[in-house]
């Protein structure tokens, strides 16, 4: 993994990115803790001792104990299975739902950034629109309109990201528009989607991806924010936050059944914001040597 | 300057009328019957559908749309909610200074605790102080604010039997939903104001001040804290949408009868009219912040100000 400081120069720029970030303890942690999750998420049915909706009605709201790690919740079903079956659902909403909405607003920023006039006007205008509800308002509203589930859900808390990502690459696609290698590509005739594609897009990008890294811790709790008022992923799924929504009514007698899933939502984000810090780190070219 | 600030003010009346339409065209595609739930399941069929002309439900969505605007924006007729009844103006005029105090407590806290704790970290970075403040700063990032508000509510309301666990009253009541809601958002202005301030340390003027022996507290405090502010405010400013989206959540663990509550409840109920009215006063109190926070800029930043002055000139020149 190690690579002496000769060997990296005059490799790529993505090679130099890995570098750094491999040098960053904190952000390798975290990635640790999400390639255990996602291993985890895959292997769930084989990890978990219970069945995520087993009910076993002579053990209900039981503190931890060495038959239910986690205790068990009201109608007696296993809360450290049903929290490790969770784990598919947290971080792949935050991932899906951060890859829609960056995707979406890489193009519409793009189309803005290079067409500008009336084009760059009405969208901007649009997304100021967007972007005076707060988040969550809209997200709650999106979710109500769209439905539950999970694709659903997904698509809700993806509409609420795409201004931010429209306007950073529009940012910094306006800064390259004028640089002298765009007037070079299109002295040699380079078509507009070439351009736009080619050398645009992949130059004014690495904003967007240190904001996307960000944005799906901050996804990861939305996402549980709705679950746990009632929208979004519904129960008997074990999504965390409708764990913690089923749990706020034993909060007296049961404090457990509130404890573990909200410390699996905290780990995921911890995690996620780890590795956000290096990402960013890692491309933020002041730290360029 | 004057100038300025008027047409972003004379520019918020078509963005809420636009935001006004968005929100009433997503409603009208929300699935359920705002008839069935208002009347039950047990309703007859007639029943339904005098309900639902009553609503105006059958009308076209034309119709609606200019109905509710002309109501809302030309008679200033907010209507009454079809659940319950009560008029919306006066549970708008009851909750949002409740969820105004939430957001405006949280961010008081994040900009008087969080700042303070990033210039620390940043004047001693690499030392202790700068690793402690950094870590709790993670984990206050990362920790939801709504999972908080539960272990708060099982250690000092249920344990430890010192706070209430809901509801308002005085301030006692609000002393755990301002915790919960302010912590994530003091963690992240402290790590921002943390990296603006090392951004502003490095630079050459800050030298100059410390070589021309100004003591090293005025250095920080007038020097760098004055120019590390810009990014802070502008990160306050998106943060204060955040804020507002927060104190929904919040306000619904503490049963604070605050906007959350009305428009989540409202959402439940397919009660359209609340839904609708309830987020365009939402979208009026953050463009409001958003437009201080420019004006913030201004007093703050005296080349901003400058621009706007040179552009004004500008114009009146060309004319």
């Amino acid at each position: 993994m190690i690579m002496s400081g000769k060997k990296h120069k005059g490799q790529s720029e993505f090679s130099r990115f890995i570098y750094q970030l491999s040098k960053n303890k904190m952000a390798m942690i975290g990635l640790a803790i999400i390639i255990l999750e996602v291993f985890i998420a895959v292997f769930a049915p084989a990890i978990a001792p219970y069945g995520y909706q087993e009910i076993d009605a002579n053990a209900l709201r039981q503190p931890p104990s060495s038959a239910h790690w986690f205790g068990t919740d009201e109608i007696g079903r296993d809360i450290f299975s049903r929290v490790i079956i969770g784990t598919r659902y947290s971080l792949s909403m935050g991932i899906l739902a951060t890859l829609i909405s960056s995707a979406i607003g890489i193009v519409i920023g793009a189309i803005a950034g290079f067409a500008g006039g009336w084009a760059d006007n009405v969208i901007m205008r649009a997304l100021d629109v967007i972007q005076s509800l707060p988040g969550m308002l809209l997200v709650i509203v999106m979710s109500a309109v769209l439905g539950s589930g999970y694709f659903n859900t997904i698509l809700a808390l993806s509409v609420g990201s795409i201004p931010a990502a429209a306007r950073m690459l529009r940012a910094n696609m306006l800064r390259q528009r004028k640089a002298e290698y765009i007037e070079a590509a299109y002295s040699i005739n380079c078509s507009p989607a070439r351009i736009i594609f080619k050398h645009l897009v992949p130059n004014s990008i690495s904003a967007n991806i240190v904001q996307m890294t960000m944005g799906v811790s901050h996804v990861i709790v939305q996402a549980a924010s709705l679950s746990f008022i009632g929208l979004g992923i519904q129960p008997p799924t074990p999504d965390w936050g409708a764990m913690l929504s089923g749990a706020r009514a034993f909060i007296r007698k049961s404090p457990h059944m509130v404890i573990f899933p909200g410390l699996a939502i905290a780990i995921t984000v911890l995690a996620v914001n780890m590795l956000g810090d290096g990402v960013r780190d890692a491309m933020d070219p002041k730290l360029k040597k | 300057m004057l100038r300025y600030f008027l047409k972003r003010l004379l520019w918020m009346i078509p963005i809420i009328l636009a935001v006004a339409i968005v929100v009433f065209t997503l409603m009208t595609f929300c699935p359920g019957d705002p008839a069935e739930i208002i009347l039950g399941s047990e309703a007859t069929d007639e029943a339904l559908e005098a309900k639902r002309v009553e609503l105006g439900l059958r009308d076209p969505y034309f119709v609606r749309l200019a109905r509710y605007l002309s109501d809302t924006f030309i008679h200033f007729e907010l209507g009454t909610a079809w659940k319950t009844g009560i008029p919306i103006a006066d549970s708008i005029k009851e909750r949002l200074p409740r969820t105004m105090l939430l957001s405006g407590i949280t961010l008081f806290l994040s900009f008087g605790i969080g700042v303070p704790l990033g210039v620390i970290a940043a004047v001693n970075q690499n030392r202790w102080q700068d690793s402690l403040c950094m870590i709790l700063a993670l984990i206050g990032v990362s920790m939801p604010n709504f999972w908080l508000a539960l272990l708060l509510v099982i250690l000092f309301a249920v344990k430890l039997k010192w706070l209430p666990a809901l509801g308002i009253g005085g301030v006692k009541y609000y002393i755990l939903p301002a915790i919960s809601s302010s912590s994530m958002h003091i963690a992240s202005s402290a790590r921002q104001s943390r990296s603006s301030m090392l951004d502003v340390i490095r630079s050459d003027y800050i030298t100059t001040a410390r070589a021309k022996g100004v003591p090293e507290n005025q250095v920080i405090t007038k020097h760098a804290l004055k120019n590390a502010l810009i990014p802070i405010i502008t990160m306050m400013g998106t943060q204060f949408g955040k804020m507002l989206g927060g104190a929904m959540i919040i306000e619904t663990i503490f049963s604070i009868p605050g906007m959350g509550t009305l428009i989540i409840t409202a959402v439940n109920n397919r009660d359209y009219p609340v839904v609708q009215t309830g987020s365009i006063f939402l979208a009026i109190v953050f463009s409001f912040s958003m437009l201080l926070v420019d004006m913030l800029y201004a007093l703050v930043d005296p080349r901003i100000k400058a621009q706007y002055q040179r552009k004004g000139k500008m114009k009146r020149r060309a004319k």
